[in-house]
């Protein structure tokens, strides 16, 4: 382009897009697995909000999928991030504490605790239910295999593990030792441990393995309106709905300091911001995590079962700050039930 | 020597009939178990949906940024091992010095480290928390998870190829040639150019055809460095893993076979230049 | 072949210098990184990560595996390089080839082909399970997937010993009365056990430190099914230098003693 036509061109947008100088932008969203479809929908949709309200600008979003632990170590080993959506505040946390490019206060920057849409832990069985699984105890019965990734490196194993864990305190009545105990059995139950929760899902979906997938509510979803090896979802799997469950909160951040530094200060904003409004809020709903928006949730609400579940602060977990270090460091519970065997 | 014996000789030279034909069965029944089987779960699997769902993942944007990268990677690392693997060879094959047995299993080393290791020492050095991590960021410099790293992870894991085929087939040739070339009063290059060169080529090829197959496909190495960001830092083996992850068995087996038809040309190509180097070394042997 | 001392060709300090020099930016410089990390440990420290239960069975598993699968190809491996290089048979030409095919074949796409084929829904796997044993996320698995990719270092180490030894000595041997495995046994094997061991030993470096091809189908249980490469991915995925560091420190220590042998054996060969 000549120098001449650039600057028509140039003092033509100006004149059309008002004082702003459009821009060309490039936003890095590192994510955890099973939010690949979401994220897919909705950068096409951010792109074109933005687009609209900044004409001349343009918006490109990159991805990158993986176990969140991963993740984010790949975070805070130099991966310029613009805006982390994590599958667990923890993994935010160790984000923040090691690189200082998220401030420590990170969950206040954003409505609900920086988590635009929860999701819950759910049961995928084989169609018809043929080993009879309802609930949490039923996963313990001789004969049955269940598949959930390693809570060392998937987030959503995580919550899998504490959700166990919440049913087996109740069903002991609050006897530690006797959770333990549970999980220890049910673990002795897992043939395989995948390293993310995608994993998990293709060794049950489409490797045959187990007769029970302990999963995030929407990757149960979605495995229903998948093909599997030719076939429909639906024709082959149940979603099982247990009596109690956890409420999953995966959250968001922008990876400040970073984003600053890609000039992408104020677009990381208004693309984690835009998840809260309607439009983001349905898209979330649609891809199966569960809505914030009271309105948007109203209008899904047959789409989701109804639970009873137990938060990550609820006191018998204390928050990620508290039950990070004592259920997955190295030593910590998990450790304790999976290798003295 | 009676006639017994001599029958049994020739029995040793071409072994019994049964002995041998069942030695034949068993080798292709290994070769069909263990290497055509893989292969055709492969290609039936890329196609199970039909030709159309096969190219459709081949030329999605994604996927053709992988193979530019992969390409990238492979064009960038191969030359640089090549250039070392002729002057390691060199060094080894024509001078003898202390610590040289130590110098060649240096060399070897990254052939048995595990790839994991690979990509780790490249994070420790280069990551945000590693040694080098803080300078990086000041100036700017992004190593790991972009071009760098990729490149860096495959040289790693490549260096050995073209100096282990070099370094025998060069022990082997001698230097008699150099050393006559030189009394000529043919400069060091000039005898490289014109007297070893000519000598080792096929070797050469063979080795960089090998160094290119591992550059190509190193998984690992790269994976631990990559970041995974879809059309940035993917390359085309970690597009088949992401692939493999998002239910699209369909599209991860299509690239895969892409994959396996880069590898199966590769094999021609070896196949060429070792016949050109059967060819030389018995030439050679009969001179 | 010339082992003379030949000062007379140029070139000695530019291409040691450089040799050198691309080792230690690119190979030396980087590894010792991990030194340095693993350095900040005690000793005690070290010893303790190492000797975890944990880490110990993923280290039993990974040399096992490695270890049977390198015999697998010790056997497979002289088998073919027999049939290769002995007879002349339809197809030869095509298995020559193809030999070489796991080296060609990026680690990933063999990782996934082998899944598929043993999973329980896979063709073979299918069989396996009416037969009432698991090959995919087991041990098995994991021996199968190293015996694919290490398929070659075995073939192709005695293959050029077996092509170029004399079959006058196998002939003399036959006519003083031995029999044909006698002459195997007695004759040929002392001549290519160097070479064999050779490949028995690359094979088995190589399958220790193998990642790509072995996590799809390994199953990745803590304790059962999870190797030491991944045990690497899973320590750093969770933050843990220290732990990731000793383990690779622990790998790089045993692999270049590997090499070491390794390449004591190749003089044997070339000096017999």
């Amino acid at each position: 382009m000549s120098l001449r036509r650039y600057a028509l061109a140039a003092a033509i947008s100006a004149v059309f897009a008002g004082p702003a100088i459009a821009k060309d932008y490039s936003l890095l969203n590192v994510s955890y697995d099973p939010t690949r479809e979401l994220y897919k929908a909705y950068n096409a949709e951010f792109t074109q909000f933005w687009e609209k309200s900044h004409p001349g600008d343009k918006v490109e979003i990159k991805a990158s999928h993986g176990g969140s632990g991963a993740q984010a170590l790949s975070v805070i080993n130099g991966l310029k991030a613009d805006v982390v959506t994590l599958a667990l505040a923890g993994d935010i946390d160790a984000i923040a504490e090691k690189t200082k490019t998220i401030p420590a206060d990170w969950q206040k920057k954003l409505p609900d605790a920086s988590t635009p849409y929860t999701s819950t832990i759910v049961f995928l069985v084989r169609k018809g239910n043929p080993k009879q699984i309802h609930d949490w105890g039923d996963l313990v019965k001789p004969g049955v295999g269940v598949i959930t990734p390693n809570p060392k490196t998937s987030g959503g194993a995580r919550w899998n593990f504490l959700a166990a864990y919440a049913y087996g305190l109740k069903a002991n009545n609050g006897d530690e030792t006797k959770a333990k105990a549970y999980l220890k059995e049910l673990f002795e139950h897992v043939p395989v441990l995948d390293t993310g929760a995608r994993g998990a899902t293709i060794s049950f979906t489409q490797r045959g393995q187990g007769d029970v997938l302990l999963a995030w509510e929407n990757e149960a979803f979605l495995s229903l309106n998948e093909e599997v090896g030719g076939k429909p979802g639906k024709d082959q799997f149940d979603i099982v709905v247990p009596k109690s469950s956890i409420l999953a909160e995966p959250p968001v951040a922008v990876v400040e300091k970073t984003a600053e530094k890609n000039g992408n200060a104020e677009i990381a904003v208004a693309y984690l911001k835009h998840l809260y409004d309607p439009a983001g809020q349905r898209i979330a709903a649609e891809n199966f995590y569960r809505p914030r928006d009271p309105a948007v949730a109203k209008e899904f609400e047959s789409k989701f079962p109804k639970v009873d579940l137990v938060t990550i602060d609820d006191p018998i977990f204390g928050g990620w700050a508290k039950a990070q270090p004592h259920f997955f460091a190295d030593g910590g519970v998990f450790d304790e039930i999976y290798t003295n065997k | 020597m009676n006639h017994s014996n001599a029958m049994s000789a020739s029995a040793a030279r071409r072994g019994s009939p049964a002995a041998r034909w069942l030695l034949i069965a068993l080798g292709w029944l290994m070769f069909l178990l263990f290497l055509a089987l893989p292969l055709a779960i492969v290609l039936t699997q890329a196609l199970a949906l039909g030709v159309g769902p096969f190219l459709a993942a081949i030329v999605e944007p994604d996927a053709l940024s992988a193979l530019r990268l992969t390409v990238l990677a492979v064009v960038i690392a191969v030359p640089l091992n090549l250039l070392f693997g002729l002057s390691a060879a060199w060094c080894v094959s024509k001078y003898e010095f202390r610590g040289k047995s130590l110098l060649v299993t240096l060399i070897d080393l990254p052939f048995s480290v595990s790839p994991v290791i690979a990509g780790l020492i490249y994070v420790l050095l280069f990551g945000a928390q590693g040694l080098l991590g803080p300078w990086l960021d000041d100036h700017d410099i992004q190593i790991i998870f972009a071009l760098p790293g990729i490149v860096l992870a495959t040289v790693f894991v490549t260096v050995p190829f073209v100096a282990r085929e070099l370094i025998p087939l060069m022990q082997e040739q001698g230097s008699q040639e150099e050393e006559a070339a030189r009394l000529l009063g043919a400069s060091g290059w000039q005898i490289f150019w014109h007297v070893t060169l000519p000598n080792i080529k096929w070797g050469l090829l063979y080795g960089v055809v090998l160094c290119t197959a591992r550059a190509m496909g190193e998984f690992g190495a790269v994976s631990v460095v990559s970041g995974h960001i879809r059309g940035q830092t993917n390359t085309l083996p970690l597009h088949v893993e992401i692939l493999y992850n998002e239910y699209n068995i369909v599209a991860a087996f299509s690239v895969a076979s892409l994959l396996l038809i880069l590898a199966l040309c590769i094999l021609l190509l070896k196949q060429w230049s070792e016949a050109h180097l059967d060819r030389q070394r018995n030439s050679a042997a009969e001179e | 072949m010339s082992r003379r001392l030949s000062p007379v060709i140029p070139g000695f300090g530019l291409t040691l210098g450089y040799t050198l020099l691309y080792l230690s930016l690119v190979v030396l410089i980087p590894l010792a990184t991990m030194f340095v990390f693993a350095a900040r440990l005690t000793w005690h420290d070290f010893w303790a990560i190492i000797t975890d239960a944990r880490v110990l069975a993923a280290l039993r598993l990974s040399f096992s595996t490695a270890l049977f699968a390198a015999v697998i190809n010790g056997v497979i491996g002289t088998l073919l390089a027999w049939v290769l290089v002995r007879y002349s048979f339809p197809g030869r030409k095509i298995i020559e080839a193809m030999i070489d095919l796991p080296f060609a074949l990026p680690t990933a796409v063999a990782g996934i082909a082998l899944t598929a084929l043993y999973a329980p829904t896979g063709w073979v796997g299918q069989f396996a399970t009416s037969l009432g044993f698991k090959i995919a996320y087991t041990p098995l698995g994991i021996t199968l997937a190293l015996t694919f990719v290490t398929l070659p270092f075995v073939v192709r180490t005695v293959q050029p010993v077996l092509a170029d030894f004399p079959r006058e000595v196998e002939e003399a041997a036959a006519c003083l009365g031995a029999k044909p495995w006698q002459v195997f046994r007695h004759v040929l094997a002392p001549a290519l056990l160097p070479a064999w061991l050779t490949g028995f030993a690359l094979a088995f470096a190589r399958g220790v430190g193998e990642y790509g091809s072995v996590i799809f189908i390994a199953g990745n249980m803590p304790m059962k099914t999870e190797i030491l490469p991944l045990l690497i991915m899973v320590k750093l995925e969770q933050f843990n230098y220290p732990g990731a560091t000793s383990i690779g420190v622990l790998m790089l220590v045993v692999s270049f003693i590997l090499l070491l042998l390794i390449n004591l054996l190749q003089r044997r060969i070339q000096t017999p």
